[in-house]
């Protein structure tokens, strides 16, 4: 023990830090930090609440089924992309990818007949394809994935166009790519198939992620790549793999989408590309790679598509819509930001 | 007249320009790959019987008494592009036009929506061959300047579908009359209800409201069932509820669909979920009007509601038959063309110039309501009758 002279406080030793209890800034931020889709969970939850003091309808199950209906599409898609983000990667394509699988799908039912069970496996096959194409372009070509599927969004929005030379294809009701569309009521909930291949989807993913080698290595690629590497992680096959499921999760976006349009439509999924993105990023996932849960981004999707809704109901002008999702996204990467500020 | 107003362009060409916006226009790298567009010259057979098979409308071609004698008649129909089946058709009739009135006829067509270099370099590729006229569907205001080249060396310059800006670039316009598009649907619905009170979805194409097929439309609709717009360059602008021609109305919504399948259905839920008695649907093309219809019948309210809509392609006449859409106003591409290559031809073997509608300042190609159910007052064709005049498969 040393005396101090002059009677100022002796300087706080690192001990001492260490046992001092944290601010509550400091304990939220290490919750927020452990638990990455807790803000968007509680933003749900609020916005619900205010929606539901706007217009009592919004409540109704009724209501509430035609919001899981409408998010099956892009929740599918957001599933994949935050794979891809996760690896600090992002897909421009990936609605592009969607539109193209379920037109083809879509079209060889209606041109040429095809058996239903073939065309979702054509689908399927073309979905993760060309998401092969993006992962081999930045692993095996190192471009950067922002420039890869920038490049790629306008190939295959081209190809798209071509194939279906401006025509909507409306198959006919009973055909078995609809099934992904048929109403499962509960009471008056009314969910589609569509709705529950999602659930499933998320599932899935979510367990691979948390419980699989597979799941923890994508996790530490996208946090550190070179520390992976030297950890003996084989960086670029992890990187393709997420591509890959990636295009798994399309084509599953791609068949409810059928099931929605009743067939296909070069013109559907207009936004689709940026909304899978919104929804990761308000779910918390963060763009930097290495951090989020697959759940957030389901979360975020709901998020998304309660507002636009609810602002719907309450008679608010779309624009409004627009406004809130930007404001939203802007929330969510401030937040990503100050929970990664200090890594300490 | 209102009508003659603004420019005109269909839907159509504002889902392209949807595309554009998503695309960030950076599909310039696919230009490079796909600058190959079609530009083919064939002199037209004069016989009739090697045209193309082509559904010859019938108030298409007019039989405008220009004698096919003589020398042929150079002439150029530069399309916007050949990727969609509302381009094909003006090209597939212009071709039947051309057999029959001895013209040589030049197509070519953009790459993808907004490539405009390619239109400028088969206006000058028209200008060096010495043809006569040109038809252009415009991608943009770049290819004035050699429009501007072209009329000084003495073409012809048609605009089809949609008016160049400013549109004195063009000799003439021949494109489809959208505000009277919407009133057909709005007389339609008023019709139909036959009194009751009316509980209306407005299916718009955007939200920026700035594409004038949007709020022409969705202004002929409302004007259709009178009710006053409330603004001549705003949607959503009207009195809330109100007296339309035959008793009450609310305006249950405003929801932009984007002209797609998926937007309609998703706007026409929400709708639904805010105002469960709807009963008039107007949409601004036949894929928001399909939308629209999945989304009233995973509802169960097929029977509630009539959606209207516009376009006249040969699919969504089907949809009418079935019962889908209540009222499909059509619209003729391919007359468009056809009569513009009779147009020039007629003028370049010594006949006067066309000229443009009584009270509009374009030459307006018709309109007609189709419908299976006919209403007081209201003039309809059925889907079988139309069917000879529709476009796409």
């Amino acid at each position: 023990m040393t005396t101090h002279v002059g009677g100022e406080a002796p300087p706080p030793s690192a001990e001492e830090l260490l046992s001092r209890p944290p601010t509550p800034a400091q304990r939220v931020h290490a919750v927020l930090h452990r638990q990455p889709a807790l803000s968007p969970a509680i933003v749900l939850i609020l916005a619900g609440v205010a929606f539901g003091l706007l217009n009592d309808r919004f409540y109704r199950l009724e209501n509430l089924s035609l919001v899981a209906q409408q998010v099956a599409v892009v929740g599918s898609l957001a599933a994949g992309q935050t794979l891809i983000v996760l690896t600090a990667g992002i897909d421009l394509s990936i609605g592009a990818v969607m539109v193209l699988a379920s037109l083809v799908m879509s079209k060889l039912v209606f041109d040429q007949g095809v058996p239903g069970v073939l065309v979702l496996l054509i689908g399927a096959s073309i979905a993760v394809l060309a998401e092969a194409v993006n992962g081999l372009l930045v692993t095996q070509v190192r471009l950067p994935p922002f420039i890869v599927t920038l490049g790629t969004l306008s190939v295959f929005t081209a190809i798209t166009l071509i194939y279906a030379q401006g025509q909507t294809v409306s198959l006919k009701p009973g055909a078995f790519l609809l099934w992904s569309g048929k109403t499962v009521s509960v009471g008056s909930l009314h969910l589609t198939t569509g709705v529950l291949m999602m659930i499933a989807l998320y599932a899935v993913i979510g367990f691979a992620l948390r419980y699989t080698a597979w799941g923890r290595h994508l996790y530490a690629v996208g946090d550190d790549a070179d520390a992976s590497r030297l950890a003996g992680i084989s960086v670029k096959r992890v990187l393709l793999s997420a591509y890959m499921t990636a295009g798994a999760a399309i084509a599953v976006a791609a068949w409810i989408l059928v099931g929605r349009v009743g067939g296909g439509d070069p013109n559907s999924g207009l936004n689709a590309n940026l909304e899978s993105i919104t929804a990761v990023v308000i779910g918390g996932t963060s763009l930097f790679g290495g951090r989020g849960v697959v759940l957030g981004s389901l979360i975020g999707a709901f998020i998304v598509q309660v507002f636009v809704n609810g602002l719907a109901l309450a008679g608010y002008d779309p624009n409004y819509q627009v406004l809130a999702v930007g404001l939203l996204v802007i929330a969510a990467v401030s937040v990503d930001q100050w929970i990664r500020s200090v890594k300490a | 007249m209102d009508g003659s107003r603004k420019t005109t362009c269909p839907a159509r060409r504002g889902r392209n320009q949807r595309n554009r916006g998503a695309a960030t226009g950076l599909a310039v790298c696919l230009a490079a790959t796909l600058a190959a567009c079609g530009s083919s010259s064939k002199p037209a057979a004069p016989s009739p019987s090697s045209s193309p098979s082509s559904p010859s409308s019938p108030g298409s071609p007019g039989s405008s008494g220009s004698s096919a004698a003589g020398a042929p008649v150079g002439v150029s129909l530069i399309l916007k592009t050949l990727t969609n089946p509302y381009f094909v058709t003006m090209e597939n009739d212009a071709k039947a036009a051309a057999a029959k009135d001895n013209v040589t006829l030049t197509v070519a067509a953009g790459a993808k929506d907004g490539d405009t270099q390619t239109q400028i370099s088969a206006i000058d590729n028209a200008i060096s061959r010495g043809d006569k006229g040109i038809l252009i569907t415009t991608n943009g205001d770049a290819v004035n300047t050699a429009l501007n080249q072209a009329k000084q060396a003495g073409l012809f310059v048609i605009a089809l579908d949609t008016a160049l800006n400013p549109p004195s670039v063009a000799d003439i316009t021949y494109a489809t009359d959208n505000e009277q598009a919407g009133k057909l649907d709005g007389q339609y619905a008023a019709a139909a209800l036959g009194g009751k009170p009316a509980v209306i979805a407005m299916l718009d194409l955007f939200n920026n409201q700035i594409v004038s097929v949007d709020i022409q439309r969705d202004h002929g609709f409302l004007e259709g069932m009178g009710i006053s717009p409330g603004s001549t360059t705003q949607n959503g602008q009207e009195a809330k509820s109100g007296n339309y021609s035959g008793g009450t109305y609310t305006i249950a919504c405003h929801q932009p669909t984007g002209g797609a399948v998926d937007g309609g259905r998703t706007a026409m839920e929400n709708c639904l979920s805010a105002h469960p008695d709807i009963n008039v649907v107007y949409s601004i093309n036949e894929p928001a009007g399909e939308g629209a219809s999945n989304a009233l019948k995973a509802a169960g309210k097929t029977a509630q509601a009539m959606v209207l809509t516009i376009d006249g392609s040969c699919a969504g006449l089907k949809l009418v038959t079935s019962g889908e859409f209540a009222a499909d106003t059509a619209q003729y591409p391919g007359k468009m063309a056809g009569l513009g290559i009779d147009a020039i031809a007629k003028l370049a073997r010594g006949g006067s110039k066309p000229s443009v509608t009584n009270g509009k300042t374009f030459f307006d190609t018709g309109t007609a309501l189709v419908a299976t159910k006919s209403v007081p007052g209201v003039t309809i064709q059925s889907p079988s009758d139309a069917a000879s005049a529709c476009w796409g498969k």
